[in-house]
């Protein structure tokens, strides 16, 4: 079951992605662009996912097991450091560079573009090289 | 600050935000998980590179399937609207390293430090979102207006 649930969140997820624009590169670079013609469209996509975000993993705290039985597994890390803010600059750095974060990129590819396949290969080596080389110690 | 108010599409992303939203919904209560989608993507792929079973990690290839396939289930209703992307080759190289090696330091990425986080009031997300919009607004700026490309 845990299966069905994970295909077809994918797949819902994917849609609100392009209903919402955040699979065009050019439209998430036009929010990132403050100083330019700002479009800010992304603010409202992340502002109503939380919104509805919020209701429901107040619901999700409340529960300990999930539809299929599995064990609920919310993060309950804590910790500021210096590799969570790094890792975030390093992120927003790429996102700024090619307007594609994990999410939409894969959408991108399986529409068929070929140059989200490019980034999306770089992204898997990217965190290789990290897994491999730059993991915590 | 100018808007765009010809490419701004308020009602679309609110839209897309709340079916986001409803997909972080199905997956956290029917998993038990959260629908971060570098995490999603990076726990299989590790699987892979140590050999050991994908059988756990079956949910998660199935959500970036279904990712996957989306654009050809919106097609069947309606055309995709336009995406461009306006890098080289090289510059894509560069932006998928960095959005791969940040996404696994900081743990986590639009979806998992942005959506989930922030919507359970984590100042850990905070942070992080924090650093990767800072980073994006700079990178952006000093690419169009101090570098012209």
């Amino acid at each position: 079951m845990g299966n069905v649930f994970g295909l077809l969140s994918g797949l819902i997820f994917g849609l609100g992605l392009i209903l919402a624009g955040m699979t065009d590169p050019l439209k998430v670079k036009a929010f990132l662009d403050l100083a330019g013609a700002w479009d800010p469209s992304l603010a409202l996509v992340m502002g109503s996912a939380i919104v509805l975000g919020v209701i429901v993993f107040v619901r999700a705290a409340k529960r300990e097991r999930a539809w299929t039985g599995a064990a609920m597994e919310i993060p309950n890390i804590r910790t500021i450091d210096a590799r969570l803010v790094v890792g975030g600059m390093l992120f927003g750095a790429g996102w700024g560079i090619g307007g594609f974060c994990p999410g939409p990129a894969l959408v991108a590819l399986g529409s068929g573009m070929g140059a989200a396949g490019i980034f999306v290969a770089a992204m898997l080596a990217g965190m290789v090289l990290h897994d491999r080389f730059l993991g915590p110690r | 600050m100018n808007i765009d108010w010809t490419n701004f599409t308020p009602w679309a992303s609110l839209s897309g935000g709340i079916v986001i939203g409803l997909a972080t919904a199905l997956y956290l209560f029917g998993t038990g998980r959260i629908a971060g989608i570098a995490g999603i993507l990076a726990s299989p792929l590790r699987t892979i590179l140590a050999g050991a079973s994908l059988r756990p990690e079956a949910n998660r290839l199935l959500f970036v399937l279904g990712l996957l396939v989306a654009p050809w289930c919106w097609r069947l209703v309606a055309p995709l609207p336009s995406a461009t992307i306006d890098v080289g080759p090289a510059g894509l190289v560069l932006a998928g390293l960095l959005v791969g090696v940040g996404v696994r330091m900081g743990n986590g990425c639009t979806s998992g430090h942005g959506v989930c986080g922030l919507s359970r009031f984590s100042l850990r997300s905070l942070v992080n979102v924090l650093a990767f919009m800072g980073a994006g607004f700079v990178t952006v700026f000093v690419l169009r207006h101090l570098m012209w490309v």
